[in-house]
């Protein structure tokens, strides 16, 4: 039991199943950009899902549309790192021991290195010529031994490189932190999205309820998000005159989060930094202002935010209200008098007819084009609908009926339905989209991929190399100098630089023998 | 402006093409006595079959050639005897390989001019869009093709399979993803943004210039090893398979870290622009998938058992992946890059 368990931890540390590992992770991702992902864009998941009827249910059981949550991607990455640390702890310890040991005696045979030299004999006795050598070749940052090799000879062992090593566990380590520090990310972060329109009645705080989607890990306590409130208190876009978005600049004020009310600016590439969450500018749209005065007299003013159905800013939307033509007196609500207008808002209105599209992004003529219902809006029983469009239910069934043909209001006008009730267009406010995250795994993951750089650097063009000399008593006095290099990785240039080492090292030019004995 | 730099577009296809026919002479004119020598480590003056005298400049400073150093292809084309005796023909070789190299740098100009022109035009530097980013990284990879080639010559031959890459994807590029020159969009404008496309850019070019030694080493190998066939037929022109392995290592050693450090630039750049450092948009994932693929090429790579020819084969897939994500992804699927719209 204990052989094949030893058997299977060398098998899953070993290179070749490294190797298979990281191909499967890479064929694994593959579906995760075919298949539409709920984490990233749900509305194509479903849109998948109306599309492909049967095939659809199996892709979800199969984890298809959360590739990266799944669970084989999970075993794949998972047993990877395992591997990874079943490489790197045995290599760190033979790294350490290799960096803290003597770099090995000098071959007996120098002649047979990859790189060898006879360089001119050097004066004095081989202790001294070795020692000076040695203490030269340390100034170069070489870690050297020099031992005695009996009969009066002396060698002298020099090793640099050991920063491949290092470079290369620093690298594979870190990518564990980055791993980590992905883990704590999903974990203990969470997100909100908030549609905000501009102006101090739309202004939200930060608890889950008030967002319009919230996400959280697992040990996200929801009632302990951090506090502070955000309104919008300006927007502005520009555009070039083709349509292309030039720049999005908002302004929001910040306040109870302990430090008093501030407005600052928020862009695009320019979230808003706070305490424990930063806010991000998404998307932005218009909400045209519509005041509906109802059988009784009743005014009721609504800022509905429109969502852009193209790139020219025409939005679309529903205005609702379903406390219309309530008895003032008596209180008794009639539901069949609820109210709601549905449809498109132009933010510039094409000169000629059809008005159903927008000519311009920016704001030049406004308009909307109103159809309007009356009747039961559905909304009663308690299920929430779409904000944003009608109960086609209700449509259908008859119990909500259009009233009148569509009509286009511009700023100012007043439409008057067939029972004497009007609606305004009165203006527009600006809204945006804003995404509210904290994702405590940022900055490990930041510095886990720093170190990553680092390491990988030095793993990559680190170069581990050795360099020998032997000083041997030449006959008639001074010593004869033999010296040999060993690249221990791919090195092209090992050749120059052991000459140039050697020549260091010994004190003269090296390879010169003819100029022999002179020094 | 802004036409001017779609003529100069024109202009670099045609150099470059120019450089492809005038490498693909220079090969055409080429003298198999040359290769078979480097192949199979015979002395150079040995193997003169055709009993022709050698080109007299030729012997005293040319020593057998050796099979390792990477110069099968012959010194600048004059250093080698001409193996049927037809001195006109090493001429004419000669003169094409010099021929392209200079249709290569003119070429080179002219996409340069491309690039600036664009630039001015959409007031902002170049690769605002797919358009712009695929004629950029061309242009690295043949800059960095001629830095290559300046330092080693003897792989000149390499620059048959650089143009005709570059006349590809220019070509496609043209056709399929021409965009007007104009403005960057708000998401994109942001510091990190550029460091991001420019590091991507550079990395790109340099894997792209990694793929031929690559593909071409994977010809030569099979060729040493005695086949004849098509593909293989073409590795008779070019370096030895050794170097054409060592000079793929390097190039992908040295594009790795920079292609690792523009992917997190751009997630450094995601994170204040969408809120999330990396949320596998199509594009990110298959950025993460390149580099998988090339983390597992450095690792065949350094793995005695694992054969060079599985090493090389694991490079061009992960050039596959990034020429996926360069245009595949752009096309079939929409995600966030908003240069992805290649309309
Ligand atoms: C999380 C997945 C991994 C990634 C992304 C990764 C990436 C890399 C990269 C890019 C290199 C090249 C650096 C160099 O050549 O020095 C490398 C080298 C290396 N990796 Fe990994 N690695 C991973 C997992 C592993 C595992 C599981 C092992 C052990 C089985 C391993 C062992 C090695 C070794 C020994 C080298 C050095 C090769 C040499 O001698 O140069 N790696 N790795």
């Amino acid at each position: 039991m204990t052989a094949f368990l030893r058997n299977s931890w060398r098998q899953l540390t070993s290179m070749r199943t490294a190797l298979v590992l990281l191909f499967l992770l890479a064929v694994a991702a593959v579906p995760g950009s075919v298949l539409p992902q709920k984490g990233v864009k749900v509305e194509d998941v479903e849109a998948y899902a109306r599309a492909h009827p049967d095939l659809a249910p199996w892709v979800d059981r199969l984890w298809g549309f959360e590739v990266f949550t799944s669970p084989w991607f999970a075993a794949i990455y998972l047993l990877l790192f395992t591997s990874l640390v079943g490489c790197i702890l045995p290599r760190a310890r033979a790294h350490w021991r290799a960096v803290w040991a003597r770099p090995p005696a000098v071959p007996r045979n120098l002649d047979r290195l990859p790189q060898h030299a006879a360089p001119a004999d050097a004066a004095g006795d081989a202790a001294a010529a070795a020692a000076a050598a040695a203490a030269r070749l340390r100034r170069g940052r070489w870690r050297v031994a020099a031992r005695a090799e009996g009969e009066g000879a002396w060698g002298v062992s020099a090793e640099k490189g050991h920063l491949k090593e290092t470079g290369n566990l620093l690298f594979h380590t870190a990518l564990i932190a980055v791993l980590l520090g992905v883990a704590v990310g999903s974990w203990y972060g969470w997100s909100g999205n908030r549609l905000v329109v501009a102006g101090p009645d739309y202004a939200f705080c930060n608890t889950v309820q008030q967002y319009d989607e919230f996400t959280a890990g697992p040990r996200v306590d929801p009632a302990a998000l951090p506090p502070f409130c955000i309104e919008l208190t300006d927007f502005h876009a520009r555009f070039l005159p083709s349509g292309q978005p030039a720049a999005f600049r908002a302004r929001v004020a910040v306040d109870g989060d302990g430090r008093p009310r501030r407005e600052v600016p928020v862009a695009v590439n320019n979230p808003l930094r706070l305490d424990g969450a930063n806010a991000y500018l998404l998307g932005h749209g218009f909400a045209p202002v519509l005041r509906y005065t109802d059988r009784f007299g009743r005014a009721q003013t609504t800022a509905v935010p429109f969502l852009p159905v193209d790139d020219l800013s025409t939005g679309e939307g529903a205005a609702k209200f379903p406390d219309a033509n309530v008895d003032p007196r008596t209180g008794a609500r009639d539901p069949r008098l609820q109210v709601a207008f549905e449809g498109l808002f132009l933010p510039t209105v094409p000169d000629a007819p059809p008005f159903t599209r927008s000519a311009f992004p920016e704001e030049r003529a406004p308009g909307v084009l109103l159809w309007a219902y009356r009747g039961n809006l559905g909304e009663d029983a308690g299920i929430p609908g779409s904000v944003y469009r009608l109960d086609q239910a209700a449509v259908a069934a008859g119990a909500l009926k259009q009233v009148g043909e569509p009509k286009l209001l511009r700023r100012g006008e007043t439409w008057t339905l067939d029972d004497r009730t009007t609606v305004e267009f009165l203006g527009t406010r600006r809204w945006v989209t804003v995404s509210v995250r904290h994702d405590p795994g940022q900055v490990p993951v930041l510095a886990g991929v720093a170190v990553v750089l680092v390491g990988l650097t030095g793993s990559l063009f680190g170069r581990r190399r050795r360099v020998f000399l032997r000083f041997t008593p030449a006959a008639g006095g001074g010593c004869q100098v033999r010296a040999g290099g060993l690249p221990r990785t791919d090195y092209p240039g090992f050749a120059d630089e052991f000459s140039q080492v050697v020549a260091g090292a010994v004190g003269a030019p090296a390879q010169v023998r003819d100029r022999g004995g002179t020094d | 402006m802004a036409a001017l730099s779609d003529q100069l577009l024109v202009a670099t296809i045609l150099a470059y093409l120019a450089a492809m026919i005038a490498h693909a002479t220079e090969y055409a004119f080429g003298h198999r006595s040359v290769v078979g020598r480097a192949a199979t480590r015979v002395p150079q003056l040995a193997a003169v079959g055709g009993g022709a005298p050698p080109a007299p400049e030729s012997t005293p400073d040319h020593p057998p050639v050796p099979a390792t150093a990477g110069s099968g292809g012959g010194s600048a084309g004059g250093g080698a005897p001409a193996g049927s005796g037809a001195i006109p023909a090493a001429q004419a070789e000669r003169w094409a390989g010099h021929a392209a190299v200079l249709a290569t740098v003119l070429g080179a100009l002219a996409h340069l001019g491309v690039l600036v022109t664009r630039g001015l035009a959409a007031g902002r530097m170049p690769w605002g869009n797919m358009y712009e980013f695929a004629v950029a990284i061309t242009f690295v990879g043949v800059v960095a093709w001629l830095v290559t080639l300046a330092r080693r010559p003897e792989l000149r031959h390499l620059g048959l399979f650089v143009a005709l890459a570059d006349v590809l994807l220019l070509g496609a590029t043209g056709m399929t993803a021409y965009t007007e020159a104009k403005p960057l969009v708000p998401a994109l404008q942001s510091a990190w943004y550029l460091v991001h496309v420019s590091s991507i850019i550079v990395a790109s070019g340099l894997l792209l210039l990694g793929v031929v030694p690559a593909a071409m080493y994977l010809i030569r190998d099979g060729y040493e090893a005695g086949r004849r066939s098509f593909p293989y037929s073409l590795g008779a022109r070019v370096p030895a398979a050794a170097a054409l392995e060592r000079l793929t290592f390097r190039l992908h050693a040295f594009a790795f870290p920079l292609w690792t450090f523009a992917v997190a630039a751009g997630a450094i750049w995601a994170e204040s622009a969408w809120g999330r450092y990396w949320g596998w948009d199509p594009k990110e994932t298959w950025a993460f998938i390149s580099w998988v693929v090339y983390a597992g090429y450095l690792h065949a790579r350094a793995t005695p058992y694992v054969r060079r020819r599985t090493a090389a084969w694991i490079a061009v897939i992960g050039f596959a992946t990034m020429l996926f994500n360069l245009y595949g992804v752009n096309l079939f699927f929409d995600g966030l890059h908003s240069y992805a719209d290649a309309d």
